[in-house]
């Protein structure tokens, strides 16, 4: 070392020079390294690199452009979510899990529900509408959730106008998710036995406008995309993981699908009604990022085609409840949301201070103290966007979890990294990781 | 009502002890597949009932108590012959009252080809927090091991890197374990103030 660059220290270490990098200051490291004999550097990408998808730290070791080894290093975005859900009721616990993978919060609550209500062994009892209305919401999100994947895994790999088209998306299912249940994000809308309300009124004919135009719009992405000659050559052959390393590795969702294997927990362990919708299963058979990018455009239509049955449902069952019947467990309110978007139904708050105590009891016992799940342990899975979300629920009978653990399929499936980016080139591990679509929210929960 | 046995007090309130897993066992004929699953296993596994401490059926789900040195090999028939490909990871539940076996560790298992799920439970003392890994069967246990050993200390021999992954590596005690506090600050809001969420009551 000649000179002393402040904006690229470095300082010698036992295994080697250590060099800092903040940018913009590549020449310099580069006479830097230049002068060393050493081949073998190992870079740390991340966790605050804006393509590794949130806060993700990979450990990359590198001959030159080749990748010897990558290690994934997480646990940046853990906010105890599982430890936090022991100390709350279960009703509150929706408003934790909602925050995991920020990305597909009603999937998160309704595994967490499933789960509830086969500890409550209500499973039968959650009203029809109500998980048409879950269903309906989950494919919504199962969009934006996709639309994100694709946009910024475009945007990773250098094209930018994917990503305006995408997100141009899913403010669309955004918007929606708002005039349902008052919230973008985090909604805590689905509920142990059921849903916190009812659509608002003229919900359905703007959904069926919604779908209309998504459809349309979707092609904008497709053109721009699939067979571009460009995103093929960055696409093909990228990120290689076949079933054998999926199932040893526990790979689930379109990394698993994209090696042919049409595993969808909607078709081979159908719950919320999943059986009663015509939808097909996408796969691929190249077990590379091209492969996975293409099932995620086309499960765009099919989950395009469960809200269209879904919205035909919804009008057959109009006025129908969206709660279980069980007053120890449903909420007296029927919510809704008055003319400055939050609070209580007025309606309720007059009949519970005026006309019925048995009411005004059953309603400050049930939110204060909250109904109580008897003791015993399950598992419930679902078909998210990434892969199969697991919620592990042990109850000791009491009115809290008395352990949460949810099997988040980031969390597992980032594991594949190092398989699928090792031996290539430092440049494709980014397709590679945008491929399995983690979202660090639901990775370090 | 509301959880109310014996005195009539329907406050619910029922103090901080924590409650003990469950102990029974259930009885053949156990339903759905499970009986097909059981038969196969004590067929490929001459040692079953060496090895195999409890068979629960509970809410349409089936576990298997594994003792700990007959996990692996367990663990093996069922993903070769039993044809159970994937492990979808641990999850570990803590139950201080359940003096000798406190630390449990749950495996849910899932079979692509028979499209089953069951699961398996591995008990240790506190004392003895050892359980043989599982990464040499299923790869993608790796991270979920880590995981659990984070949380509850479990230590999952032969692992090939047990290191912290949530928690920062320099942590002191092991956060998901029901002997580590959660923590936190009461909070005020005009003039009324709210404890913290573990000082709050419990209902039982």
């Amino acid at each position: 070392m000649t000179t002393f660059d402040p904006y690229a220290p470095s300082r010698d270490t036992t295994e080697g020079t250590v060099y800092s990098v903040t940018g913009g200051d590549w020449d310099s490291l580069v006479q830097e390294i230049g002068s060393t004999k050493e081949e073998r550097v190992v870079v740390n990408m991340g966790p605050q690199h804006p393509s590794t998808h949130g806060v993700l730290r990979l450990v990359l070791e590198l001959e030159g452009e080749t990748v010897t080894e990558a290690r994934a290093g997480i646990g940046y975005l853990h906010t105890g979510i599982e430890k936090n859900m022991e100390y709350r009721s279960w009703t509150q616990g929706t408003t934790f899990v909602t925050r995991m993978d920020y990305l597909a919060p009603l999937f998160n609550e309704t595994a967490y529900c499933l789960a509830i209500e086969k500890l409550l062994g209500i499973t039968n009892d959650v009203p029809e509408r109500a998980s048409v209305i879950r269903v309906m919401m989950m494919e919504l999100n199962r969009i934006s959730s996709h639309m994100v994947a694709l946009g910024t895994g475009a945007l990773e790999l250098g094209a930018i106008s994917p990503m305006f088209f995408a997100f141009r998306e899913r403010e669309i299912v955004l918007d929606i998710f708002e005039m349902i249940s008052g919230l973008r994000m985090n909604m805590a809308y689905v509920r142990p036995g059921g849903v916190q309300q009812d659509l608002p009124a003229g919900a359905i004919p703007k959904i069926r406008d919604a779908v209309k135009l998504m459809r349309k719009n979707f092609k904008d992405n497709t053109t721009l995309l699939v067979g571009n000659s460009i995103w093929m050559k960055r696409t093909q052959g990228i990120g290689y993981l076949d079933l054998a390393g999926c199932t040893t590795l526990g790979i689930t969702g379109p990394v698993l699908r994209s090696t042919g294997l049409p595993w969808d927990l909607r078709k081979i362990a159908p719950y919320s009604g999943y059986e009663n919708y015509n939808f097909d299963v996408i796969t691929a058979d190249t077990c590379d990022v091209y492969g996975r990018f293409l099932i995620r455009m086309n499960e765009l239509e099919q989950s395009l085609r469960i809200i269209e049955q879904a919205l035909d449902k919804l009008e057959k069952l109009e006025g129908a409840p969206v709660m279980v019947a069980d007053k120890k467990i449903a909420w007296p309110a029927q919510l809704a949301l008055g003319g400055d978007g939050l609070g209580n139904s007025l309606n309720h708050i007059r009949e519970i201070m005026g006309t019925s105590m048995e009411s005004l009891i059953h309603h400050f016992k049930l939110v204060t103290e909250g109904f109580h799940v008897p003791a015993g342990q399950v598992y419930a899975a679902i078909e998210s966007p990434r892969g199969e979300l697991g919620a592990h629920v042990v109850s000791d009978g009491g009115t809290k979890p008395y352990r949460m653990h949810f099997r988040e399929p980031s969390f597992n499936n980032l594991q594949a990294t190092s398989a699928m980016s090792e031996g290539g080139m430092i440049a494709d591990i980014i397709g590679a990781v945008a491929s399995i679509d983690p979202v660090m929210g639901g990775v370090d929960r | 009502m509301f959880g109310a046995r014996g005195t009539g007090d329907t406050s619910g309130y029922g103090g901080l002890a924590p409650t003990a897993a469950s102990t029974g066992s259930s009885e053949r004929p156990y339903g759905s597949y499970f009986d097909d699953v059981a038969d196969d296993l004590e067929r490929a596994y001459p040692l079953f009932s060496q090895a195999i401490e409890r068979v629960v059926v509970d809410r349409g789900e089936l576990t298997l108590h594994v003792k700990r040195e007959k996990l692996v090999e367990v663990c093996l028939i069922l993903r070769d012959s039993l044809k159970f490909e994937m492990c979808m990871g641990v999850s570990g539940v803590h139950y201080p009252a359940d003096a000798g076996r406190e630390l449990h560790a749950v495996y849910p298992l899932l079979s692509l080809t028979n499209n089953r799920r069951i699961r398996l439970e591995v008990s240790v003392p506190d004392s003895d927090a050892h359980i043989p890994t599982l990464v040499e069967v299923w790869a993608g246990n790796n991270w979920h091991e880590r995981e659990t050993f984070d949380m509850f200390g479990i230590i999952f021999d032969g692992h090939p890197g047990l290191t912290r992954i949530l928690m920062p590596d320099d942590w002191q005690g092991h956060p998901q374990r029901k002997d580590y506090a959660l923590g936190g600050i009461p909070v005020e809001y005009k003039g009324a103030t709210t404890p913290p969420p573990n000082e709050r009551r419990a209902y039982k």
